[in-house]
């Protein structure tokens, strides 16, 4: 299972940099989304994957033992994905605004400079 | 997407969706859940509320602006880390707890009210960011 | 001995404070200054004429061997005493020379500072320091140079001069850095023990090419030396101390410094030869080109100390020793000959030397203290330059090879050189009087004693040279490893060869002199060739450079977005293919894998199709539906492999992520076609590039075992510190509180943007684009 999901954390990467390199200020955003959430994968993947013991300790227990899941990137992912919509909302506000402004979804066209708009 | 069912049910949604959320949040300390969690739900049970009453109505029944949530879960969040500060002297964001669990919440402590502040912050920042959208779309 | 050296820095910090009053009132007090360190280095005379060496030690950065240690032997001593006489002189000429300057005190402050980075430097011990303070004499030196900060011509030199002593500044450290390794020590007393292992090493060759560097920049050695005649911008009196008697001495000190360390080797004593050989004879042709009179003496001054590089190239002992009387010389006459041509300057109004003719009328003790200094010069008996001129001969005459052509190569410089000092010693003086200077007044006693007390030095060491033969000379040689006991500066050698060199060239600097007239032809001439000359060949590469940095700008910053995306994942992929290839195994150990159910097969198969639908949809609305697929197929994921707290917030996080698309995006426009068919194949390929290295990179990761030590703690302390049971909550709301607070500080702060981004109105251009 590890090997299939290195494969798709790297198909994630791909997928979010293709669609970062169009010209399209959408399939921008999109490649951000995707990028973001193979990122997540990939700190998921590599704190290792562990079936069915989630990192909460037992009823009458005092702490985790035996086989569980690593807390540490667990967390590191939460606040990752909840950062990255503020992220994405603020990319996304950024889009229409300069869409508003330009006039053009075309990336290539909003290269000039504040001073030339 | 004004519906007559989607109106009606949401109407009974709104409370069911934001007293889960708040279940949500106290629990987190022991069982999945938590602040960010929380406050996420309880964001999107105000904006299917809006999506099925308007926009007006949602912002009649929230009375304030939400941006005003995220000054206010801020300073919970930064109080309860410098409660230990003022206090009893110790560092910043020193765990606090009360002797004795309570029932249903279990142990209260400083990290539970930080927990809190996430919840609104969070929430604050949802809906802000939706209505903020949704209002100049 | 620190305080004595940092004395500068501290006077020009009460400078500040007392600045005024030295303009009005006081304007001799800054001239204490350095009479106070003349006396105070002074009273070592006894000490180091003994053979002494006094040393004092003070630890700075000792971790990187890097430390205030000073150490006052031979060479330091004079070059002391030459700072702290010549500063005297130069302090008190300057009260009469700036007198009603508005920024006097400002000079004398840059003055203080340079004075005690120049004494640094020669006293340092440590090679670290010595950079140091060589550093500050450079950056002293530009604020001096463009001290007359309204004239863009005197802003330019201090920059030519700024950055070519800079650059050398910057390879004396990779020098002093790579020697200090090899030695393993960067005390240079103790590198002269390591003379062999730094001679056996093979970054010896580098050692050395960075510390010329640094030595001939300084020392403005050909093809370096034009920033010197740009330097004479800078007031007299700065040309005076620094670009004659000190500052640009500092190349010579250091390579004179380090010839016991790095010397008698055929690298170092080759190079030395031919730049310092090329220099005096290139610098001293030059001087009959120029008619300016600070033009001149830059010329003449960069011809000596071509041969002072020459000397210390030739290496012997009779040649260090003609190389340390001559700094000596050279520092007195030449010192002369510029505070003479201030004088000129500032009464006549002119330096140039084809108009000035009879002063002696008006300033008889200028006129003597030029005409002495003329004869050092020039080298003729009773002067010191005298002794000077003959040791060189004896240098030359006795190397092994190549005698006839090095002598003749001295021998034709010093012509020139002597004829370059009857030209601004002698010449202003003589003839008749021209009417535009009859009103000239008599310069006061300040503008024309410094010289005279110089000039008369000259001549007093030339009569009695055992006055400074046991107590300067002998100490310099015995501080660069060389026995002087058996040296006796002599004025009569009875008639030897060297005799007969020395009055040809009294003979053919007299000829030059009564021959030649600087005329504005000659000058006219040299411009001419000014294209070929070093300084126009450097400033053109620097254009070429900036035109070269432009096309790098444009190509690379040209304002589309995914031109920077591709050429950083480009070199990202680079960088890591390199890396990753090298040592991946390829043994994939599938034993050590879950094993795989039915449902995640399926998630994974919808994942894979939610991708390519996104990449391939032809409207947005579909895209974005694809990837909220892809993010609950995370989410289930997340469910699979213990993680329900992120399986929770990633379905909330995509659903509203999902609305928020949809708000926004049917005001945004349709997908267009943009790219052609080329540029996606050329996309696809880098992002699969990259894509599939990060599958390796995981998969080498995997193969890697596990550090669990940090998870253990919180797993294990999570109730009993926090008395939390969900670990992922604990470690966010109590062991890493702080951060998760400071998280959603930027979550608000991204609401504020949005909100102020949507809400606040457009301004100016933007409203009118509306």
């Amino acid at each position: 299972m590890e090997f299939l999901l290195a494969i798709i954390t790297g198909l994630l990467y791909a997928a979010g940099l293709y669609m970062m390199m169009r010209r399209s200020l959408v399939k921008l955003i999109l490649g951000l989304i995707i990028i973001g959430n193979g990122a997540n994968l990939l700190i998921f993947l590599l704190g290792r994957i562990t079936k069915g013991s989630p990192p909460i300790i037992g009823e009458h227990e005092k702490l985790l033992s035996d086989i569980y899941a690593d807390p540490v990137p667990q967390a590191l992912i939460l606040t990752a994905i909840v950062i990255s919509f503020g992220l994405q909302s603020f990319a996304i506000i950024l889009v229409k605004r300069a869409y508003k402004v330009v006039k053009t979804d075309d990336l290539d066209k909003m290269k000039a400079t504040d001073e030339e708009v | 997407m004004k519906t007559i069912i989607l109106r009606t049910a949401s109407n009974y949604l709104l409370p069911i969706l934001l007293l889960f959320s708040i279940f949500i949040l106290l629990r987190g300390h022991y069982l999945p859940g938590g602040g960010f969690v929380g406050g996420l739900i309880a964001s999107i049970a105000f904006v299917l509320h809006a999506f099925a009453n308007g926009l007006k109505d949602t912002k009649k029944l929230l009375k304030i602006h939400p941006g005003f949530l995220m000054p206010l879960g801020l300073a919970i969040a930064f109080l309860s880390g410098l409660l230990p500060v003022l206090g009893f002297g110790e560092p910043f964001m020193t765990g606090l707890w009360l002797e004795y669990p309570i029932p249903v919440i279990g142990a209260i402590g400083t990290a539970l009210f930080f927990d809190i502040g996430v919840y609104i912050v969070v929430q604050g920042v949802v809906l802000t960011i939706i209505i903020t959208i949704s209002e100049s779309a | 001995m620190l305080i004595a050296i940092l004395a500068g820095i501290l006077f020009s910090i009460l400078l500040l404070f007392i600045g005024k009053w030295v303009k009005t009132k006081l304007q001799l007090l800054p001239a204490l200054l350095p009479l106070g360190l003349f006396i105070y280095f002074a009273q070592f005379f006894p000490a180091i004429a003994a053979g002494e060496v006094i040393e004092q030690h003070y630890n700075w950065v000792s971790s990187f061997g890097v430390n205030l240690s000073f150490r006052l032997d031979g060479l330091a001593f004079l070059f002391t005493l030459l700072i702290t006489g010549i500063g005297f002189l130069v302090f008190l000429y300057t009260s009469a020379y700036l007198k009603n300057n508005d920024y006097l005190d400002r000079f004398y402050g840059y003055l203080s500072i340079f004075m005690a980075a120049m004494l640094g430097l020669v006293l340092s011990d440590n090679i670290m320091s010595l950079f140091l303070f060589w550093e500050l004499t450079s950056i002293s030196s530009f604020f001096l140079i463009g001290f007359n900060n309204k004239s863009e011509a005197s802003r330019k030199s201090a920059l030519w001069a700024l950055g070519i002593t800079g650059i050398g500044g910057l390879l004396l450290l990779a020098g002093a850095v790579i020697l200090g390794i090899v030695a393993d020590t960067y005390t240079i007393s103790e590198m002269v023990n390591q003379k062999a292992l730094i001679a056996s090493s093979p970054l010896y060759i580098l050692i050395a090419i960075f510390i010329f560097g640094a030595a001939f920049t300084k020392s403005a050695q050909f093809p370096f030396h034009f920033w010197l005649p740009g330097a004479m911008k800078a007031p007299t009196p700065v040309s005076t101390y620094l670009h004659s008697a000190t500052m640009v001495k500092a190349g010579v000190y250091l390579l004179f410094r380090l010839t016991p360390v790095l010397g008698d080797n055929t690298f170092w004593n080759t190079t030395l030869m031919l730049f310092g050989g090329i220099t005096m004879l290139y610098a001293a042709i030059h001087t009959i080109f120029r008619k300016d009179l600070k033009g001149i003496l830059a010329y003449s001054t960069i011809s000596a100390l071509g041969i002072l590089v020459f000397l210390i190239g030739l290496g012997t002992k009779e040649a260090l020793l003609a190389a340390a009387v001559f700094i000596l010389v050279h520092a007195l006459y030449k010192a002369t000959l510029f505070l003479v041509t201030g004088t000129i300057d500032l009464s006549t109004g002119t330096r140039d030397v084809s108009v000035l003719a009879g002063l002696k009328k008006i300033m008889l003790p200028v006129a003597i203290a030029g005409f002495l200094a003329a004869l050092s010069n020039a080298g003729i008996p009773s002067s010191i330059g005298f002794i000077g001129k003959d040791l060189i001969y004896e240098g030359t005459l006795q190397l092994p090879n190549n005698v006839v052509l090095l002598t003749s190569l001295a021998v034709i410089t010093n012509i020139f050189i002597s004829y370059a000092g009857y030209l601004v010693g002698v010449k202003p003086f003589l003839g008749k009087l021209p009417e535009r200077f009859e009103m000239t007044k008599t310069p006061e006693i300040r503008l024309w004693l410094p010289p005279v007390i110089l000039a008369s030095l000259g001549i007093v060491f030339g009569f009695v040279p055992s006055l400074i033969q046991d107590s300067l000379i002998k100490p310099i040689l015995s501080s660069v490893a060389i026995d002087a006991s058996d040296i006796h500066l002599k004025i009569w050698h009875g008639f030897t060869p060297v005799l007969a060199l020395s009055v040809t060239t009294i003979v053919g600097g007299l000829l030059l002199y009564f021959l030649l007239k600087p005329t504005d032809k000659l000058v006219s001439f040299s411009n001419k060739l000014e294209v070929v000359s070093p300084k126009s060949i450097i400033e053109k590469l620097i254009s070429l450079f900036e035109t070269f940095s432009g096309w790098w700008t444009r190509v690379f910053q040209n304002g589309y977005l995914r031109n920077y995306v591709s050429v950083i994942i480009f070199v990202a992929v680079i960088l890591m293919a390199y890396r990753l290839l090298q040592d991946t195994s390829y043994v994939i150990d599938y034993s050590s894998f879950s094993k795989l159910t039915v449902y995640e097969v399926v998630v994974l198969v919808i994942m894979v199709g939610a991708i390519f639908f996104t990449i391939f949809a032809k409207s947005r609305l579909a895209a974005v539906a694809a990837s909220g697929v892809i993010g609950y197929a995370i989410c289930l994921l997340f469910v699979f492999y213990s993680a329900p707290d992120l399986a929770m917030t990633q379905f909330a996080i995509d659903t509203l992520t999902v609305i928020l698309f949809v708000l926004v995006l049917y005001r945004l426009p349709k997908y267009l076609v943009l790219s052609d068919y080329k540029q996606r194949i050329r996309d696809g390929i880098l992002a699969c590039s990259f894509g599939g290295l990060i599958s390796v990179l995981a998969l080498e990761v995997l193969a890697q075992p596990v550090n669990e030590e940090i998870s253990k703690f919180y797993a294990e302390n999570a109730y009993i510190l926090a008395h939390g049971k969900n670990v992922v909550n604990v470690i966010l709301v109590d062991f890493r509180g702080t951060d998760t607070m400071v998280e959603i500080s930027v979550l608000a702060i991204a609401a504020i943007g949005v909100f102020a981004l949507l809400k606040l109105r457009l301004r100016g251009h933007e409203r009118e684009q509306k």
